[in-house]
């Protein structure tokens, strides 16, 4: 036999185990289905980074207005198509006063005929400081010139060929002197005079670089307020102009009051827009998908007849036909065609949800204790649905923002003066050319927007999606 | 499958019929009529104009004439382009936007189908990357900025060759309408991108894929007969919706480029409330996405031999 001890129980081995509740405890919070995917949206940057940029837009067109108080549809037409820029000032100065400029008395030679060539003119200079009210040019005659023309360009001319833009002719020898008064800004300008024989330039040129200064005269700044009225004409006093970080449109409105209130316009068709057509959706789809049969094929079938109707051409029609009164803005309008064309993707989505939830176990459940129908269509059904909804919803935001920005594009949307995005983007491509900030401004906004919607979509599908929960 | 399309077709012509009643109900509530725009004329001037187009009678008794003469095909004659039937109207400048649709689509469905397979296969890696990011550019981006961004690039190309090697803007020959129907389509090939890469991913793991992997058949056959021809599916079934998407930017297009297409002649119509152009024009529009929505869903079935079965 082998040496086998056997086993003595002890009174402790009867005596009672404490359970160890510890073990079993919960060890994660219990996260209902909103709060889980709350938690993984949050997890998605991209999703949270266009959560940011949506709570950013929301902001600057609510509170925008508040800190930016000016008046988006005031016109000065002394500032038109203003690039962005930093906060500028002026001097203050006098009224303009005329000035006769220069004609040499004791010219010696003027050419009796053509002269092979001349020299180019010396000591070209500013005459007095320039400004950007004038820029007054003086240069010492060359001889044989019957004349000079004078040039101005914005960058330092290469050639003969590259001397920017002709301002104007004097038509002696003697005359060495001329105004500029062409709509100057304070920037750099590089002024070439090529002398002539009366209609025939030399090909020979003399370049300045002259920089005007910054002034307002005292009567301008009165009118544009920018003196208060008490205040004594100090000239040559710095006094700061009105500041348009993102520039002026083509009327010389403030580029950043217009791109609020046109958010205001784009945003509220965007959001409100989609919120109503997706509650009718929900009401419309739920009634056909939870009593099914007869009434359900009638009914889809007039939503079919709807999503058939050419978009574009009934938002027109519709727009028309709801009628644009004398100072109205035309969005209730587009509001309404909005509304009317889009409800049935909706409905279709959440009558399929319907359908499919119809059959689930714990609604025989809840029938079988004795749910009546709006119970179980407004605690079991539609709290089911609203991950679906939730999805569409987001996604619809950015496809109306782009249909009224589409409209307004091509002239149908919102009336001027009221400005939206759209409008916006259609005045700037006129000017794109020349002053490519009136266009990517709106432009700039509509896309961003549209963009943090799309991924805000993108994340809100992920997260709501409970097969994606089960991967995890 | 005779049964299936003669069935879809009654119900194309019921929608049909549904587009023309709600258009006529729409355009008869716009106040005025289309004779308002003329300067003013004596009473009995505007008498004789309304009994000669019709004017004069019941909106009912237009709405059965219209219908009776929209039956045999004939649209009327505009109110406002002297002499000139709908039905030229449509002939003349319908080709002109359905070229421009249709080479666009094509552009989308190519690039969209091409794209999203490289995606796919290139999963997390550089290319995908790149065209992931270009693809939610173009969904983002309003296709009027891109439209003017083309103009742009065409000017500044043509300005550094010193010649027009492709138009700016107009209509006619095929360099014309390149650019137009590339800035068209962009939108929906970064739509069709995303689609066909998120099926392709889907297929990518199926088991007959590493069945045909297992058989020893070459990568290039597997790619072409087993994941791209179950891949596409998805994106032929959005591709009857998008034709509609199409049209729709295909307004904005035409205005910026200055395509002599039909979208045009309906916004002029619509504000001169030029009752036949505006009947005639939607008419025939809906009729043309509604029978093209019904051509995709007949050639799905024969790409996918399942579908037929329902």
């Amino acid at each position: 036999m082998t040496d086998t001890t056997s086993f003595q129980p002890t009174h402790e081995d009867f005596a009672r185990v404490k359970a160890n509740l510890s073990i079993e405890q919960i060890s994660r919070p219990s996260l209902s289905y909103w709060q889980d995917a709350w938690v993984r949206l949050k997890k998605n940057t991209r999703a949270t980074i266009s959560l940011y940029i949506v709570i950013a837009l929301a902001a600057f067109t609510l509170l925008g207005p508040v800190f930016w108080q000016v008046d988006s549809s005031l016109q000065d037409l002394n500032q038109i198509s203003q690039a962005p820029s930093l906060p500028k000032t002026a001097a203050l100065v006098g009224a303009y006063k005329r000035w006769d400029g220069i004609i040499l008395e004791d010219f010696p030679v003027e050419p009796e005929a053509y002269v092979e060539s001349v020299t180019p003119v010396a000591e070209l200079r500013a005459f007095e400081a320039a400004t950007t009210q004038q820029v007054r040019l003086i240069w010492n005659p060359t001889v044989g010139a019957g004349g000079y023309n004078i040039y101005r360009n914005q960058r330092a001319p290469e050639d003969f060929n590259d001397l920017g833009l002709p301002l104007g002719s004097t038509y002696g020898g003697n005359e060495v002197s001329y105004e500029d008064r062409l709509s100057l800004e304070s920037r750099d300008y590089y002024y070439s005079i090529v002398p002539t024989d009366g209609y025939d330039e030399y090909e020979v040129f003399t370049v300045t670089e002259i920089t005007p200064r910054m002034i307002i005269t005292v009567s301008d700044a009165r009118d544009r307020n920018l003196i208060s009225a008490g205040e004594e004409d100090n000239l040559g006093q710095e006094i700061r102009l009105e500041f348009h970080p993102f520039g002026t449109d083509y009327l010389g409105r403030d580029m950043l009051a217009r791109l609020m209130e046109g958010a205001r316009v784009s945003l509220f068709i965007g959001i409100v827009a989609p919120f109503i057509y997706v509650i009718f959706g929900i009401i419309y789809g739920g009634f056909a998908g939870y009593f099914g049969g007869r009434l359900d094929v009638l009914l889809m079938r007039f939503a079919d007849f709807v999503v058939a109707l050419p978009f574009l051409l009934f938002m027109i029609l519709f727009k028309i036909a709801f009628g644009i009164g004398p100072g109205e803005s035309g969005i209730f309008p587009m509001l309404v065609a909005l509304i009317l064309l889009l409800w049935p993707a909706t409905a279709r989505l959440v009558r399929g949800q319907v359908l499919q939830i119809r059959e689930q176990g714990y609604i025989e459940a809840a029938k079988l204790l004795g749910a009546k129908p709006h119970y179980l269509i407004l605690r079991h059904i539609i709290p089911n649905t609203m991950g679906v909804i939730l999805v569409t919803l987001t996604f619809a935001v950015p496809a109306a923002i782009f249909t009224e920005a589409f409209l307004s594009f091509i002239g149908m949307g919102v009336a001027p003066p009221t400005p939206s995005w759209g409008s916006m983007c259609n005045e700037g491509v006129k000017t794109m050319l020349s002053h490519p900030h009136e266009l990517i401004f709106p432009a700039t906004f509509i896309s961003v927007t549209v963009l943090a919607f799309n991924l805000l979509g993108d994340g809100l599908t992920e997260a709501l999606d409970s097969r994606m929960r089960s991967r995890e | 499958m005779l049964a299936y399309t003669l069935k879809r077709l009654l119900a194309g012509a019921i929608t049909v019929w549904f587009i023309a009643t709600a258009t006529f109900i729409a355009m008869h509530q716009v106040p005025g009529d289309p004779l308002m725009n003329d300067k003013a004329v004596s009473a009995e001037i505007r008498k004789n104009l309304e009994q000669k187009y019709g004017l004069d009678k019941s909106a009912t008794e237009q709405y059965f004439i219209f219908m009776g003469n929209m039956l045999r095909g004939d649209f009327g004659i505009s109110f406002t382009q002297q002499n000139r039937r709908v039905n030229d109207i449509i002939r003349d400048h319908f080709p002109v936007s359905a070229t421009l649709g249709l080479l666009a689509i094509f552009f989308a469905a190519t690039g969209g189908v091409l794209w999203g397979a490289l995606t796919a296969i290139y999963r997390n890696r550089m290319p995908d990357i790149i065209i992931m990011f270009l693809v939610i550019l173009g969904i983002s981006v309003p296709s009027f900025v891109f439209a003017a961004l083309g103009q742009l690039l065409l000017v500044n190309i043509n300005s550094m060759l010193g010649q027009s090697l492709i138009p700016v803007a107009g209509w006619g020959t095929f360099a014309h309408m390149l650019m137009p129907s590339l800035v068209l389509g962009l939108g929906t090939m970064a739509f069709l991108t995303r689609l066909m890469r998120s099926s392709m991913l889907e297929v990518v793991n199926e088991d007959y894929i590493k069945t045909a992997r297992a058989k020893g058949l070459s990568p290039v056959r597997i790619f072409f007969r087993h994941q791209l021809r179950n891949a596409i599916l998805p994106v032929i079934t959005v591709l009857g919706p998008q034709i509609a998407a199409i049209t729709t930017g295909g307004f904005v297009v035409e205005l910026v480029f200055a395509i002599p297409g039909l979208g045009r002649y309906f916004v002029q119509a619509v504000q001169q409330l030029d009752y036949t152009v505006i009947m005639g024009t939607t008419v025939f529009y809906g009729a043309f996405l509604v029978f093209m929505v019904i051509l995709v869903d007949i050639i799905y079935g024969f790409v996918d031999p399942r579908v037929r079965l329902e």
